[in-house]
């Protein structure tokens, strides 16, 4: 026998204790960083699911990549090759550069941090809001990935990471408009802020007077003001400068140069530790990466 | 609760649980902004079905596993799911006797509470407001009702949920 009434008035009562009850989470998730733990802890329960979804895409790539004939790997293997030569090269040329700028620095007695300690990352490729501009990674905190800490792609700054659980973490991207980014032009050092537009492919300058000397294709590098991102980093190109003789400020849009909507492997960075060079062994391809090793690739300092 | 001993309560998580992923399924960019919102409907559904045995209380755990999910604040989703939940139970004997068409229109209702109630949220701590797509969500979840409905149906009756 089923009984029609058997929830009675209790879900009055309910729905008052667990609309408290999420105001209560929304107001500690949002003011204070209390309830971190508690999302660490949910992280691991959705992590399952988030595995699952990865499924299809690693077993395409497992199966696109021991099914890869001879010849194409050849031809990949020349062309890295090739480009690994290239990039030695360029070292070698940075290095002698480096030891130059240290010794001039250390004539004008002022520090300089050289090399960092990189960990390589992959995006997993759950669906966030698609109106926040957030990414998963697969690294946690038992890779020591802290919140705050700076997120590159190969060619410039993605963004930085917001929440950790033990195996993966949420990044905000320098294009959300909760993110701002202390920069410089590289060209003439005018520092200045980049905020998030919105919009994948745009950072806005809101900060830059009517008269300063900025022009189209100007890098901006970050800074290292805000003491979050290392300094030296491409982060975007100025794309647009308006100028409104009614305003104080100039109208200056960027574009940034990291591939923020394309990049599957992100950096990792530990600003400030160096470590001693060791062989590198990347990822090769492995999209499930979770349970891979995690690999500590660093700069030559 | 009730008298009747409960059956296939996989059913309902699994159910749940295939609602979940289809959330994050990663999909080309123009069609995120049309995903529907499947966790939404699967609990509307049940909610209508099984009123005495998912309610407020399931609606707000899937609600936050929701959050967890896409990464909004923990407890916005949480409790529009719980809000919505709460009015399919307050009128599941009316709604569903509708016929389909006007069921989906209510569901339409209630998919689109979910999203302002979401968008209230967001937009309270400063977050800026959504583009005019923002309501698609909704629309798609009004159209794919009739499906998600005599889908879950013939799954409830298949294994005898009760």
């Amino acid at each position: 026998m089923k009984l029609i009434f058997t929830q009675g008035p209790s879900i009055t009562a309910r729905l008052v204790v667990f609309v408290a009850l999420s105001v209560v989470l929304m107001t500690m998730d949002h003011r204070q960083q209390h309830i971190e733990s508690l999302r660490a802890g949910l992280s691991v329960v959705v992590y399952p699911l988030q595995m699952i979804v990865e499924l299809p895409g690693s077993v395409y790539g497992w199966f696109s990549e021991s099914l890869a004939t001879r010849r194409q790997l050849q031809e990949e293997n020349a062309s890295l090759h090739t480009q690994n030569l290239m990039l030695k090269a360029q070292t070698q040329k940075l290095q002698s550069l480096e030891v130059e700028n240290i010794r001039l620095r250390e004539l004008l007695d002022s520090s300089f941090q050289v090399g960092q300690k990189i960990l390589v990352a992959e995006l997993l490729s759950a669906n966030l809001d698609p109106y926040q501009h957030q990414i998963i990674i697969n690294k946690g905190e038992l890779d020591k990935v802290y919140p705050g800490q700076p997120l590159l792609d190969a060619n410039g700054v993605m963004g930085q990471v917001v929440h950790v659980g033990p195996y993966t973490s949420t990044a905000l991207l320098i294009t959300d408009t909760s993110h701002a980014i202390p920069v410089q032009i590289n060209r003439n050092g005018i520092r200045t802020i980049a905020i998030g537009s919105g919009t994948i492919n745009r950072l806005d300058l809101p900060y830059i007077s009517n008269n300063a000397d900025v022009r189209p294709g100007d890098l901006l590098t970050t800074s290292g003001l805000g003491g979050k991102f290392p300094p030296g980093y491409p982060v975007a190109i100025v794309e647009a400068i308006e100028h409104d003789p009614g305003q104080s400020f100039a109208h200056v849009t960027a574009t940034p140069t990291a591939r923020l909507d394309r990049s599957r492997e992100v950096l990792l960075v530990w600003p400030g530790e160096t470590h001693a060079l060791k062989p590198a062994a990347a990822p090769a391809g492995d999209a499930s990466g979770a349970d891979a090793p995690p690999v500590a690739t660093e700069k030559t300092p | 609760m009730t008298l009747a001993r409960h059956h296939g309560g996989g059913v309902i998580v699994l159910t749940f649980l295939l609602a979940l992923l289809l959330t994050i399924i990663p999909l080309p960019e123009w069609l995120r902004y049309l995903r529907p919102d499947w966790v939404g409907l699967v609990l509307i559904y049940w909610c209508l079905a099984l009123p005495e045995r998912v309610g407020v209380s399931t609606g707000w755990l899937m609600g936050l596993l929701v959050d967890m999910l896409t990464g909004t604040l923990l407890g916005q989703h949480a409790m529009a799911l719980t809000i919505v939940a709460f009015l399919t139970l307050r009128f599941h004997q009316r709604i569903r006797l509708f016929p389909i068409w006007q069921q989906a229109l209510t569901v339409l209702v209630l998919l689109v509470l979910h999203q302002l109630l979401a968008l209230w949220v967001s937009r309270f701590i400063g977050r800026p407001g959504p583009p005019w797509y923002y309501w698609a969500h909704s629309l798609m979840g009004m159209i794919v009702w009739p499906p998600v409905y005599f889908a879950l149906r013939s799954l409830r009756r298949g294994f005898r949920v009760s």
